[in-house]
């Protein structure tokens, strides 16, 4: 695939990078969008220190288990010992921070703070890729199908696109979650709950991307290369998923990587506000309802879990920022 | 104009319409599609331990075996007309708008939301005043200086901003700014009427945590805005007549830039009159939100039910209210 998201002229055309080169002499190169974006990003160094921090924390949930065998305890082990009876803080002072414990115990149960925020990543980044991944898959097929087709059909899934944005998304999907029974389709426990997690917030965040596909396949849809295959006879199909879809893979791609720190947001909101994962499953916005009755004993309890989110959701904007920049020719730099 | 004012309302109608009925739809078809019995769905609107005189009292008078669509005309029919409830023990009288009545606090939906409101309003409008000065401000001055260190300072703190979850930044003032150094009060709410400093200095931090957030995203849209216009043709024309850079900025760019910012802001407004649910549970402020919350832990229905549809009707019309307002600003729109 060699076309930018937006094909301003023929692709033979020279992109500005090759030109540059080619004035110190290289010879002039043709270049994929692949290898554009890779060459900016490179030099975005904000945007390379968030991937590398994604891809630690992916790598951190993945093998939370051998992590926290490693160098923690168990995330729902009792260290009461440590617990100081009557206040209900740790001991030791730093929250009970030391060698043993990284990041210090939970006020009350003296749980390891460090292995609960290694098993809360979990939590968050699944619900934060699978919704997005479901927000994609909705927002794709029905922002191409009312670009591509436009008349009624855009005009319903717009208006539909209108109501979803201007829903109170935070206050419909506590009560949904709150309706909605404990055992249902073969789901049970914690099972059931993150699916309903991953598809309410993927649900309700399908319109981000839809709107933008849809923008992006009405303008391709009245391109020469369009023309050319209908006028050779191709039928709606091969159009959409050979000529359209590989151009909106870009702009997909960025979207969806600016869409999942918002989703990860919205599952720790819901695990705050406690209608999203259920306790003693360790999960970062949980654990900051737990600081709502404990900050005035121990407010580093605060700081851990919450830092735990902004670090995530500020790696994935800064990646996603850079993204955006290096597979956009036309973005602000 | 008329017949787009009229237009407007006709969709705005049609919106709250749409969205009752989904809400409806998901609150007593999904429970039903899932497995809950009508006497499950009667326990829920009965609140703790009813007789079963009042349960089968509560499952008649709402008629859950009734089809979907007839239970929906009810709900619909009370809320313009009123409504007499007969739990079999006593009569209960609930005066339109009724959107129902919580067994659970023997209070109507209605009377909880009215007695609520007060304190998300204070919350929202005191947030919003500082988020819109702050916000624009620095998004104006970062476009105008694009590049220099306060706009790039200005740029990283609010793409910190957009990623602090507002419990977070609240939960950390309040450990520290309240109890560790007692800079403020604690977050209370006291009547304005009563005494406005008091009201005033026991929101302060509330409305601090909530427009950091949005001065946040405010500065970023303002700036991307003003970029984009500062490129436009029509400023060019301007400077290039000869025009002062001052009158330029604030009689060319601004507007332009700024309109678009009114359809956020009403959204925004309509989204948090709602309830503010995360900022009210981390101040413990009984407003809306935490009504809405209440009534997903206890069960109560109705109050869930109540609230979202309120919560949606905020937002219609703040949205219609916003369309009227661009007619004025932007006389394109009334023709279109």
């Amino acid at each position: 695939m060699t076309a930018p998201i937006e094909v301003t002229g023929s692709e033979t055309q020279a992109q500005p990078d090759a030109v540059l080169e080619g004035i110190e002499g290289k010879a002039i190169q043709g270049r994929s969008l692949g290898q554009i974006a890779w060459l900016r990003l490179k030099r975005d160094k904000v945007a390379l220190a968030g991937g590398i921090i994604v891809i630690l924390l992916i790598l951190m949930a993945i093998f939370a288990p051998l992590v926290v065998k490693l160098l923690g305890h168990p995330p729902n082990e009792f260290h009461q010992d440590l617990i100081d009876p009557t206040l209900g803080g740790p001991t030791s002072s730093l929250g009970g921070m030391n060698g043993d414990f990284l990041l210090g115990l939970e006020p009350g149960n003296g749980r390891d703070l460090f292995s609960r925020i290694v098993y809360g990543a979990r939590v968050s980044l699944l619900v934060g890729f699978m919704a997005t991944l479901v927000a994609v898959v909705i927002g794709t097929v029905l922002g191409v199908v009312a670009g591509y087709f436009g008349g009624w059909v855009d005009w319903v899934i717009a208006r539909l696109m209108d109501i979803f944005l201007a829903f109170p998304l935070l206050m419909f999907s506590i009560a949904v979650v709150g309706v909605l029974p404990d055992k249902w389709l073969g789901l049970e426990g914690n099972g059931l709950r993150m699916a309903i997690l991953i598809f309410i917030i993927g649900f309700f965040s399908w319109p981000y991307i839809g709107r933008i596909v849809r923008g992006q396949t009405i303008s391709l849809r009245e391109r020469e290369f369009v023309d050319a295959a209908r006028s050779m006879g191709a039928r709606s199909p091969y159009i959409l998923f050979r000529e359209i879809l590989p151009n909106l893979v870009a702009p997909i791609l960025v979207y969806s990587t600016l869409l999942i720190p918002t989703n990860i947001l919205f599952e720790a909101a819901l695990s705050f506000l406690g209608v999203g994962i259920s306790p003693p499953t360790p999960a970062w916005g949980s654990m900051l309802t737990d600081a709502i009755r404990t900050y005035q004993i121990a407010p580093y309890f605060v700081v851990i879990p919450g830092m735990a989110i902004f670090i995530t959701v500020m790696a994935f904007n800064l990646f996603g920022d850079g993204l955006r920049d290096a597979l956009d020719p036309r973005s602000n730099r | 104009m008329i017949a787009f004012i009229l237009r407007r309302l006709g969709g705005a109608v049609l919106l709250v319409f749409i969205i009752s009925a989904v809400t409806f739809l998901i609150f007593f078809g999904l429970p039903k599609l899932a497995g809950t019995t009508t006497d499950d769905m009667a326990a829920r609107f009965a609140g703790k331990s009813p007789t079963p005189e009042a349960l089968a009292a509560i499952k008649e008078r709402f008629g859950f075996d009734q089809p979907l669509a007839v239970q929906y005309g009810n709900f619909v029919k009370a809320a313009v007309t009123g409504d007499t409830y007969d739990t079999g023990v006593e009569k209960i009288d609930c005066p339109a708008p009724c959107l129902g009545y919580s067994f659970r606090t023997n209070q109507s939906v209605t009377d909880q939301l009215v007695d609520r409101f007060p304190i998300t309003l204070s919350l929202v409008v005191g947030a919003a005043v500082i988020w819109l000065l702050v916000g624009v401000s620095i998004g104006v001055l970062s476009a105008l200086r694009r590049g220099s260190l306060f706009d790039r300072a200005a740029m990283m703190i609010a793409l910190a901003g957009v990623s602090l979850p507002i419990y977070f930044t609240g939960l950390l003032s309040l450990a520290f700014v309240v109890h560790q150094w007692g800079l403020l009060p604690p977050v209370s709410y006291s009547s304005f009427a009563d005494n406005p400093f008091k009201w005033a200095s026991a929101l302060i931090l509330p409305w601090i945590t909530l427009a950091f957030l949005y001065a946040a995203m405010y500065a970023r849209l303002t700036r991307a805005g003003m970029l984009e216009t500062m490129s436009e043709d029509y400023i060019r024309t301007a400077r290039a007549k000869g025009l002062p850079e001052r009158t330029v900025i604030t009689k060319h760019a601004l507007r332009a830039s700024l309109t678009p910012l009114l359809t956020v802001f009403g959204l925004d407004i309509g989204l948090l009159f709602g309830g503010a649910v995360l900022t009210e549970r981390t101040f413990s402020l009984k407003g809306l939100g935490s009504l809405a919350l209440d009534g997903v832990v206890g069960s109560d229905l109705p109050v869930v039910l109540g609230t979202v549809v309120t919560a949606s009707l905020f937002v219609v019309v703040a949205n219609l209210i916003v369309d009227l307002l661009y007619g004025v600003v932007d006389p394109r729109v009334r023709h279109s």
